[in-house]
């Protein structure tokens, strides 16, 4: 079964007033967390035009990373299929395995230049804990990341990955024991080590400025589809099409095309055992408006406002 | 810097106006709604009330308490395992209303809570039900546009927070719409017993009583659990102080026992902190 809901995009503030995109976004946090991210939106804003932070960045993505990725015609899939010419954008040959590097190549060299010298993770699936520990190996920062229990028996190999990179990694045994409580876990260490501690989050969550941070470290993918794309054909594709978890390689992917009304975007979310069994991650398709982590966004929760487990047979697009 | 004045009746007002009369601190304890379970948590407000605490302040359990250390976690989690809920937690509230006609009762949860079922219906109500005032420990000043809206319409005190790394600049904002009192964090970090504290606390306490130049009761909490931390406090400036963690921690240590037992501990508990708020 699938539900679809349309939602419109309209080019989106580059620089959101006061964090949000509409009615969402914002900053709803303890007050200890404060002056952090106002510290932190303030360097970004200097930074982020900085010619010298945009090549340094760039030199790292390049040669370190290994962009750009290809775009890749899968013919075979293709000719199975039968319908639409499809290409995919091979994220996943980025070094560490996926478009997370992006994001944590970005906000470490931001948090270097801020003179922070640790950096806590929050990772559901471990590749973002894993972005983190390699990005923080490269520019020598001391990284900390916290999973949840249940999320470290499902993907030991990342554990094993973050560890072998040097960072240190918390299983986190509270509430679900997954990626929610693992970004619950960060937030409160984050409180107690606020001044020299840098927080990079995983994906186009939490309070602002993080989701406008990660969706520019993330449009890079974006960028290269637009100019790959030319090389094969005068015209626009027709559709994207992301998988959406917490958002960010759908985010990265889309905000440069944006502004194209001839692109479709399609945002798919994992359907778990059926939008009906209740067991799902599909949030922005079958949740409701709420606070959680900073924001206010869609949430799957009960009728009180608790936070409900999410269901997917990946961990990470939980 | 202009005051906030539509408390006139509030419950809250009405105690910090005493307590300076009586040149006494105030003693504002914390319980988690519904835990270890909807009677015994009752029972528990009573005996904290017998005891001598000032103000009550009523958690309602959410799934992701943030602000909240192990122990606020741990009640929060069970007390949500064991089905509390919004509406279990307003009835509580309002048996304990009929109990104390004048005790200040204020609400701790986090802004989901109140998102969920609508921000003016939730406070609607939770005024119903008997409360005073609310604190919010994830709203920031930035985010409280409807929140004020409906606290003033419903003559609800805004508790805000403000933290040792706030700015001048920030404490002052806060202090302009917090009502019935301010609510000064005294770590960095969750809730959670400590066992001392250090000096950027009490420098904290001492700027934040400077700015606010008596337009504001401060109330200090987060760590606190002994009279001698109480006077520590009390000496550089709080007018109340907030004890949460101890008294969770107090309910669990004697969870196997008879409810008279934990009544009586948890009463003589309150009272030796109350002791401590009266001594000059």
């Amino acid at each position: 079964m699938f539900l679809q809901r349309e939602i419109t995009m309209t080019k989106l503030q580059e620089f959101p007033i006061e964090g949000k995109y509409g009615k969402y976004g914002g900053k709803f946090i303890p007050e200890t967390l404060v002056p952090a991210i106002t510290e932190l939106e303030n360097a970004y804003k200097k930074i982020r035009n900085c010619s010298d932070f945009k090549k340094e960045l760039c030199y790292y993505l390049q040669h370190y990373a290994g962009r750009p990725t290809p775009l890749y015609f899968a013919k075979n899939l293709t000719d199975y299929v039968g319908g639409a010419k499809i290409f995919l954008k091979r994220e996943d040959l980025l070094h560490g395995g996926a478009h997370k590097t992006n994001n944590c190549l970005g906000q470490c060299l931001l948090a270097k230049k801020m003179g922070k010298k640790r950096i806590i993770a929050e990772t559901g699936a471990g590749q973002h804990g894993v972005g983190t520990a390699m990005a923080a190996a490269v520019f020598g920062l001391k990284a900390e990341i916290y999973m949840g229990s249940i999320d470290i028996e499902r993907q030991k190999l990342n554990l094993f990955r973050m560890e072998l990179l040097g960072a240190k990694v918390h299983p986190v045994n509270s509430g679900t024991k997954t990626l929610k409580d693992a970004i619950n876990e960060a937030l409160r260490d984050w409180i107690t080590n606020v001044k020299e501690t840098y927080y990079l989050i995983g994906s186009v969550v939490g309070p602002h400025p993080y989701p406008m941070i990660v969706r520019d470290f993330q449009s890079v993918i974006g960028k290269e589809i637009k100019s790959q794309v030319k090389n094969i054909t005068p015209r626009s594709p027709h559709a994207l099409v992301c998988c959406v978890g917490g958002g960010s390689n759908a985010m990265g992917t889309f905000y440069p095309f944006l502004d194209n009304e001839n692109v479709s975007l399609y945002g798919v979310e994992a359907g778990g055992l059926g939008i009906r069994s209740g067991k799902h991650s599909a949030t922005l398709n079958a949740g409701s408006e709420g606070i959680l982590h900073g924001m206010r966004t869609y949430l799957l929760q009960d009728e009180f406002g608790q936070i409900n487990d999410t269901h997917s047979i990946s961990a990470g697009l939980d | 810097m202009k005051k906030v004045s539509y408390l006139q009746n509030n419950r809250i007002k009405k105690k910090f106006s005493k307590l300076r009369t009586d040149k006494e601190k105030g003693l504002i304890c914390y319980v988690m709604g519904g835990y270890p379970d909807p009677i015994t948590s009752e029972k528990i407000i009573s005996s904290i009330v017998d005891g001598g605490a000032d103000i009550i302040e009523i958690g309602i359990p959410f799934s992701d308490p943030i602000a909240d250390g192990p122990i606020i976690q741990e009640a929060s989690f069970k007390a949500l395992q064991k089905g509390v809920n919004p509406d279990i937690c307003l009835n509580l509230i309002k048996k304990i209303r009929n109990r104390y006609p004048d005790l200040p009762i204020l609400i701790m949860t986090y802004s989901n809570i109140l998102q969920k079922k609508g921000f003016e219906k939730f406070m609607r109500m939770a005024k119903g039900a008997g409360i005073d005032g609310f604190i919010l420990p994830d709203m920031t000043i930035e985010e409280s546009a409807e929140y004020l809206e409906y606290s003033k319409k419903l003559e609800l005190a805004t508790v805000f927070l403000v933290a040792p790394n706030t700015s001048d600049f920030r404490i002052r904002k806060t202090l302009e719409v917090s009502t019935g009192f301010v609510y000064v964090v005294s770590v960095y970090g969750t809730t959670g017993i400590r066992n001392s504290f250090s000096n950027y606390t009490l420098t904290a306490i001492r700027n934040i009583k400077r700015i606010s130049a008596n337009r504001n009761n401060i109330s200090v909490g987060f760590g606190i659990s002994t009279p001698h931390q109480i006077k520590i406090m009390s000496k550089y400036g709080a007018d109340a102080v907030i004890v949460g963690s101890a008294i969770i921690e107090m309910i669990n240590r004697h969870k196997d026992d008879n409810i008279h037992i934990l009544g009586n501990k948890l009463k003589n508990y309150v009272s030796s902190l109350k002791d401590a708020c009266k001594s000059k």
